[in-house]
């Protein structure tokens, strides 16, 4: 009989004292090793949210689009008509990642997948996010070649297409990288698949890969009873096998379309322990289930072992009794497990046997969110660099003079922020399943075809972290504006979010405080966009040195709120691109320049300016911006589309004229209280810019004279590739290219 | 003409093959699962793209042995038509329906681009249709796809006839930048010396529709079918 755990074993597992306290009290006794270890990671921030759902219940959740809401199922679904509805998510795996680049990234995208094909769901358009330190750092270049081998592997033999994304340097984030995988599926809405379990008698099995001693969380399981040398071989990080995924998703899809499945669960976080305990908790059952049944990839594994591995490629199914062999069936069809390892019985207790032996006996409801997890309200407190930010005068820094565009703006389009993408993501296929509409002409946001139908969902993933850490509020509420804006520069209409809370500790409570100023910023966007949060992922602790007090906000990631908006576009002809097409077409900007160069990637790292505040943003006038923009698209008024983002607008104007290899005139405005620098490289939002053939110019003006939009001319297109600002070529669009082509091969190669 | 294309367990590219076939240029086409020995009356058979087992080992050296491709094999050799794209070809190239082999990209990189296609000869079920002076964009996505033959069956292969493709500029112009995976003279597709047997790295099928801002893969598709050949 081994001994009992004491409040310090709980406290090696990262419980805190009062939480082993409230075990006791729950259980009415002291637990066993196994239950405690249970506990301790259904109590994880992970999978409890503890530390952050008092603040994301405020978030809005309900439109009529909205067929599972936040917190329902493994991901929000979105009604897309005539049956049909989208599933869609995003969840992060940084800290494997920062660990073992290659495997953190490729099982980030089989994770992100398994949320999506579990609901019946099959993913058709995959998108990640990614953070990175300085290119210059050894360490930065091992984790940007590890990551995207890492998605790409995965996602290409998986057989989904990655359809866009964005990459950002930062030295905050050279110890802590943020992977954020993002996933889109299409299902019918008559076969939702849901993560419950009940009807006492029904079998339960565990279907796919076997469960080995991958992803247990070492660090956290050293006690007396289980000593170093078994923690020792414990490793941290999954493995993937994005074939076994593959035969999974077909698999599964079969499965759920025979209509004998009660409930499914992908297997994630905690494994075996948080499928069983949030499906009986969610369809008030509960069950016995024989450990000694699973599957394992090596032998004598111990019971606590088994349940909270995190192998990958794993589903837990309930199926309705008696249809047991038509489910066998289809896994021997794929080769896949296919076992029986326990049955649903009445009452809302999990009984886990290992042997015959009762190891564990512990209520669902105890162990999850929404149950009995501890939810806590943490201390939070605005950090002093906050204020030092806003005393930012534009005055400090000089204005640059009409010679110094050129050095500017090459190092501009050349800066890693700001570059061309290309060594990345043609490392990932883009084009399996026939259904990306934009692999050949680029828009702002990735569209894909939903096959069969006209239908097409309009997808991106944005964040800019340096414009949150300077003001939480409003850098998130850009963060939705600029997704937003994205989806309707590329023809569609924004219908929903989900995002990915990439934060430092929340113990620190001025970290804490950029933490709910996002969620404040976020609601009020959404609101306005009416674009409801579906759900997404909640990543703390993304900090190297977690120090308390004052400073610790130091030592933390910017503060990242990932936003993966979903649009909906009715017929792929309606999609708009984002280059210019026509020589002579005339080239306008949408929206209002700003005396304005905070956070510009121009102020803080061509001029070294750290800081100041977000830049100039009015959720009102974003607002009516984008109806606007909206209708010039929809009444095929204008040519092109791109928002205007980092770099600015001369960043804008050059992406426009690349694809095409074309040129542009353009005029910058005298005496209008405008700088030089703010006017081509600030990054004031609410600005789109757009070219549009003289013979439309008339209707054109007069539809965003209707909508009360502010417009201005800039010039035209030029066929000679040259770039001109004011009359001056300030480079050719053949060495933009070079330069805007060049910088991560440069640093990758 | 009836098609048949077979669906290993990782085959990621079958639906696309079929949307082509069946949707776009309105033939009939079933798909043969892996574990079957019945090819069901097609004519034309098609091994998709993807990665047929993994693949981890090396592309299509386990798929070259499954119950399937027993079938495809004797339909070759009794003449009839078999087409492999991407991880096809490679099975292709493992099971010796098609000479040479295909190794890891020169930047041991997988690469997912648009690229462009020289058809080499006009004499072939696949090219008969198209022009020989033009450059068709058709996109690659593969981290295997270096056509390499050594010198004798490289020799062999060009007396006879067997280069469909080879990777060119816009201009049609095969150059050295214009070789995406270092592949032998620009190689992208070949034939068998008999002429039934076909294999390319590139996905026609992966430019089949207006939707997907591409058509040049139509016309190497339509190509198979067309009633009289263009010449």
């Amino acid at each position: 009989m081994e001994a009992l755990p004491t409040v310090e074993t709980a406290r090696k597992l990262g419980l805190l004292p009062e939480e082993f306290e409230q075990i006791c009290q729950i259980l009415g006794r002291t637990p066993n090793f196994t239950e405690l270890s249970i506990y301790s990671v259904m109590w994880s921030e992970h999978c409890s949210y503890k530390n952050s759902i008092v603040w994301l219940k405020t978030l809005p959740k309900d439109s009529p689009k909205m067929l599972a809401k936040a917190g329902e199922e493994n991901a929000g679904i979105v009604d897309l008509g005539d049956g049909l509805a989208c599933a869609f998510k995003i969840e992060s795996h940084n800290h494997p990642s920062a660990v073992e680049p290659y495997q953190g990234a490729a099982t980030g995208v089989g994770g992100i997948n398994r949320d999506i094909f579990t609901m019946g769901a099959r993913p058709i358009a995959q998108l990640n996010s990614l953070r990175f330190g300085n290119l210059n750092t050894d360490r930065t270049k091992w984790l940007v070649k590890g990551v995207v081998k890492g998605i790409g592997d995965y996602g290409n033999a998986f057989g989904v297409p990655t359809v866009g994304g964005e990459v950002y340097f930062d030295d905050c984030y050279e110890i802590n990288p943020l992977v954020n995988a993002f996933s889109a599926g299409i299902l019918k809405t008559d076969k939702i698949a849901r993560a419950i379990s009940y009807g006492a008698g029904n079998p339960v099995f565990i279907v796919g890969s076997a469960t080995g001693k991958d992803g247990i969380h070492g660090a956290t399981f050293a006690s007396e009873d289980i000593s170093e040398k078994s923690t020792e071989k414990l490793p941290a990080v999954q493995v993937g096998d994005p074939f076994q995924e593959k035969l999974l998703l077909e698999a599964t899809l079969e499965i759920i379309e025979t209509g004998c499945v009660i409930g499914i669960q992908d297997m994630g976080a905690a494994g075996i322990i948080c499928s069983t305990s949030e499906m009986s908790a969610k369809g008030k059952h509960g069950m016995n289930v024989w450990l000694d049944r699973v599957p394992t990839r090596q032998p004598n594994m111990k019971p606590f072992e088994i349940l909270l591995s995190e192998s990958q490629e794993r589903m837990l199914v309930v199926v309705e009794k008696g249809k047991e062999d038509i489910i066998q069936r289809i896994f021997d069809k794929w080769d896949l497990h296919c076992v029986q390892i326990g049955e649903v019985i009445e009452g809302e207790r999990l009984y886990f046997y290992m042997n015959g032996e009762l190891v564990a006996d512990v209520p669902a409801e105890s162990l999850v969110l929404g149950g009995e997890a501890p939810q806590y309200h943490r201390e939070y407190r605005e950090p002093a660099y906050y204020q030092e930010y806003k005393k930012f005068d534009i005055n400090s820094v000089p204005d640059i003079v009409p010679e110094q565009i050129g050095e500017v703006g090459r190092f501009l389009i050349a800066h890693p922020n700001i570059c061309s993408r290309r060594w990345i993501y043609e490392q990932y296929d883009r084009m399996v399943g026939t259904a990306n509409v934009g692999s050949v002409t680029p828009s702002d946001a990735a569209v894909v075809n939903v096959k069969g139908t006209d239908k097409n969902i309009v997808i991106t993933v944005d964040c800019n972290g340096r414009y949150v850490k300077a003001d939480p509020e409003t850098g998130c509420a850009i963060a939705v504006a600029e997704s937003a804006r994205n989806v309707v520069c590329s023809g569609g209409e924004p219908v929903a979010i989900t995002n990915n809370l990439n934060f430092g500790n929340p113990y620190v409570p001025e970290v804490y405080w950029q933490f709910v100023g996002s969620i404040k910023g976020m609601k009020k966007a959404c609101e306005r966009f009416g674009t409801p949060v579906t759900g997404g992922n909640v990543s703390f602790y993304n900090q190297s040195t977690p120090k308390s007090g004052d400073g610790g906000v130091d030592y933390a990631v910017f503060p990242t709120p990932t936003i993966g908006m979903l649009g909906i576009l009715e017929g792929w002809q309606n999609r708009m691109t984002l280059h210019f097409k026509q020589a002579g077409d005339l080239i306008y900007l949408i929206g209002e320049a700003k005396n304005d160069i905070a956070s510009s990637e121009y102020l803080y790292s061509f001029r070294g300016v750290k800081a100041s505040p977000a830049p100039a943003f009015d959720l009102e006038t974003e607002y009516h911006l984008q109806q606007a923009v909206a209708a010039v698209i929809k009444a095929k008024l204008v040519q092109s589309a791109h928002d205007v983002s980092d770099g600015g607008l001369w960043t804008a104007l050059t992406e426009s004229a690349l694809h095409g290899k074309l040129g542009y005139d353009i005029k910058v405005p005298v005496n209008s209280g405008i700088r030089l620098d703010a006017y081509l490289f600030g990054e004031s939002q609410s600005r789109v810019v757009v070219s549009v053939s003289p013979d439309k110019a008339a209707a054109f003006e007069a539809m965003l004279t209707a909508h009360n939009t502010p417009f201005s001319k800039l010039g035209n297109v030029r066929a000679d590739g040259k770039l001109n600002v004011n009359g001056a070529t300030v480079l050719t669009v053949g060495e933009a290219r070079e330069l805007y082509e060049g910088t991560l091969p440069k640093y990758l190669n | 003409m009836k098609f048949g294309v077979v669906v290993f367990p990782g085959s990621n590219c079958d639906d696309d093959m079929i949307f082509a076939l069946r949707d776009v240029l309105g033939q009939p086409a079933v798909k043969l699962w892996h574990k079957s020995h019945d090819l069901e009356g097609c004519d034309f058979i098609v091994l998709p793209g993807g990665f047929s087992y993994g693949d981890y080992l090396r592309s299509g050296a386990i798929a070259r042995f499954s119950p399937i491709m027993n079938e495809v094999i004797a339909h070759a050799q009794k003449g009839g038509y078999v087409m492999g794209i991407c991880n096809g070809f490679q099975i292709l190239t493992e099971s010796g329906l098609l000479p040479g082999a295909l190794l890891r990209n020169t930047n041991r990189q997988y690469i997912c681009k648009n690229v462009y296609l020289k058809p080499v000869t006009a004499d072939s079920l696949l090219t008969r249709g198209l022009d020989v002076h033009k450059a068709y964009q058709i996109p690659i996505a593969h981290g295997e796809g270096r056509y390499y033959a050594p010198h004798h069956l490289l020799d062999e292969i060009k007396d006879n006839d067997q280069i469909l493709f080879k990777y060119c500029d816009q201009s049609g112009a095969v150059t050295e930048e214009a070789n995406p995976n270092g592949a032998v003279e620009n190689i992208a597709g070949i034939c068998n010396a008999r002429r039934n047997v076909f294999g390319m790295m590139p996905h026609p099928e992966r430019a089949c529709h207006p939707m997907l801002g591409n058509t040049d893969g139509y016309e190497l598709l339509a190509s198979i079918i067309i009633e009289k050949v263009l010449l």
